[in-house]
């Protein structure tokens, strides 16, 4: 079944949805968008190390993006002012990770698929590095859920509840890296962050508990996935960028029934 | 029976040393409230008894299968996440429902269960941070300033609610309070906090005592007394513990606490 490259473009986008959409909805609530820009902008300095070295693009974005997520990590915790800060250490490792890539020779062409991924060309190999690493990032915040909603809401309420703020916070810090890696295939290095963020953000109205929202969230991410690549293919538009547009008119609509509903 | 006990604990962020030899201990039972102008460490000694800041020396010591309520100071939820007082309860174990009935039932709670905990007014939050707290059945209550931002009939009824739990559950409670009438009318001990342990023991005996007239004046019975002490004093360690005579006849408000 897995022949037809739509196929494959399909069920690679739904596997980083399933990681993406539950993630996102922590990143959403622990305010934490330009944290996952930082760990996606240090990515792409992972893949120019990552073909410098010859080792796998996944593994090299996965190494980098975890030190990225753990050095922001780490100084959020020391109290920094974080938007700056964020906001230096995301484009500094942008445009390091470009520079890097200049270096070597014959990949410039193939910069844009690493920006703004390359769906459509996934193999078998790539389809099964995708699910391994979405249903991994998945079952962490399955299985750390109510500690991690606790750490959310206050953190001298996780630790009077026996639970340390900073150990999920390192689970958070790993999932993103997790997912960075493998959606960099998917949707590029550039649009992880609204798949990260546009789905749990159209979900907000819907939802009454926050296992809700996750869940809706999912719902938008798979459909926005389904009808990006459809789109994509009829329109002849790239496909990493439709599936986000199709999340951002989801977001928009939602939030326009909003604003007429609104007495 | 002692459920806790503070030895010679020692706090520092930094080199900034929040709390200097403190030692106290809760019985089982007894309201204590701990008073102490701002920076005085009274959130900072409450927050190294739930183990969210590590002392720099000293020890916490809890009674064996101590089970800890806490409340904290504020909880901000941000409006991106949706969250019923129901769900809330139920975080980060699900409770068993007749406790959680009886904390929804002593705490007022009950018509709210369903209500987003965004929607709720600051009196009501107070409550269901409560009913949380209450969930695991506490043998000692940990109040942050309980009644921060209530008016005076909503943190009198408050404090009508703790002592009504004290007297039902038989919990001890280890509060924080800026309302100075209310302390000495409600507490069983007082502990006067100003990076160390000013003072301490009766209301009666720490509202005559010297070292906490300094901090708070002389008139104990009217909320006014909070206005009158000197806020910005040092109190540095190396002089006498209790020289804070300087303190007296500053009967100009600050300007921050003429808004509470």
């Amino acid at each position: 079944m897995f022949d037809d490259f739509m196929t494959r473009a399909t069920v690679a986008g739904l596997g980083v949805a399933i990681a993406a959409a539950p993630l996102g909805s922590f990143v959403v609530w622990r305010r934490m968008a330009y944290f996952g820009d930082a760990t996606a902008h240090a990515a792409i300095l992972g893949v120019a190390l990552a073909l410098a070295l010859e080792i796998s693009v996944f593994a090299g974005a996965l190494a980098v993006a975890l030190a990225m997520a753990l050095i922001v990590s780490g100084l959020s915790q020391r109290g920094y002012a974080m938007d700056t800060l964020l906001g230096v250490l995301a484009h500094s490792a942008l445009a390091f990770g470009l520079v890097a890539v200049s270096f070597l020779a014959g990949v410039r062409l193939d910069l844009m698929a690493y920006l703004f991924g390359d769906i459509l060309a996934v193999s078998r190999m790539d389809l099964a590095v995708i699910w391994g690493g979405g249903g991994l990032v998945a079952a962490l915040i399955a299985w750390r859920w109510s500690p991690l909603l606790t750490a959310t809401l206050n953190d001298d309420l996780a630790y009077a509840s026996g639970i340390n703020p900073k150990r999920e916070q390192l689970v958070l810090t790993l999932c993103l890296a997790i997912t960075v890696a493998v959606a960099i295939k998917v949707v590029g290095i550039l649009l992880i962050s609204a798949l990260l963020i546009i789905p749990a953000a159209a979900a907000r109205p819907f939802a009454k508990t926050p296992e809700g929202m996750a869940v809706i969230a999912t719902g938008i991410g798979a459909l926005s996935v389904i009808l990006g690549l459809q789109g994509a293919l009829i329109l002849d538009t790239p496909a990493g960028p439709s599936i986000v547009c199709v999340a951002a008119i989801c977001f928009a609509l939602v939030s326009a029934t909003r604003l007429l509903q609104r007495p | 029976m002692t459920l806790l006990s503070v030895d010679h604990l020692c706090v520092r962020y930094g080199a900034h040393e929040v709390l200097h030899d403190v030692s106290l201990s809760v019985e089982r039972g007894e309201i204590v409230t701990i008073v102490g102008p701002n920076g005085s460490g009274k959130t900072t000694l409450l927050r190294a008894i739930v183990g969210a800041v590590a002392p720099y020396a000293g020890t916490l010591t809890r009674a064996a299968h101590l089970r800890l309520g806490y409340v904290p100071q504020r909880l901000h939820i941000a409006p991106t996440l949706p969250l019923t007082v129901e769900r809330f309860l139920n975080l980060p174990k699900s409770a068993p429902k007749p406790q959680l009935q009886e904390a929804l039932v002593r705490t007022k709670t009950t018509a709210l269960a369903k209500s987003q905990i965004s929607d709720l007014s600051g009196g009501q939050l107070q409550r269901v941070l409560l009913a949380r707290a209450l969930i695991v059945q506490p043998n000692i209550l940990l109040l942050d300033e309980p009644t921060a931002g209530l008016d005076q009939p909503g943190a009198a009824e408050f404090y009508q609610l703790i002592d009504t739990l004290r007297r039902d559950t038989g919990c001890a409670v280890l509060m924080i309070s800026h309302e100075l009438h209310v302390v000495m009318a409600a507490s069983d001990r007082v502990i006067c906090l100003n990076g160390h342990v000013c003072c301490h023991g009766t209301p009666e005996h720490v509202s005559s005592a010297p070292e906490y007239r300094a901090l708070f004046g002389t008139g104990t019975q009217g909320a006014l007394a909070l206005y009158r002490h000197e806020h910005d004093h040092s109190h540095s360690h190396t002089h006498s513990p209790h020289d804070h005579h300087h303190a007296h006849g500053h009967p100009i408000a600050q300007k921050e606490e003429a808004g509470l």
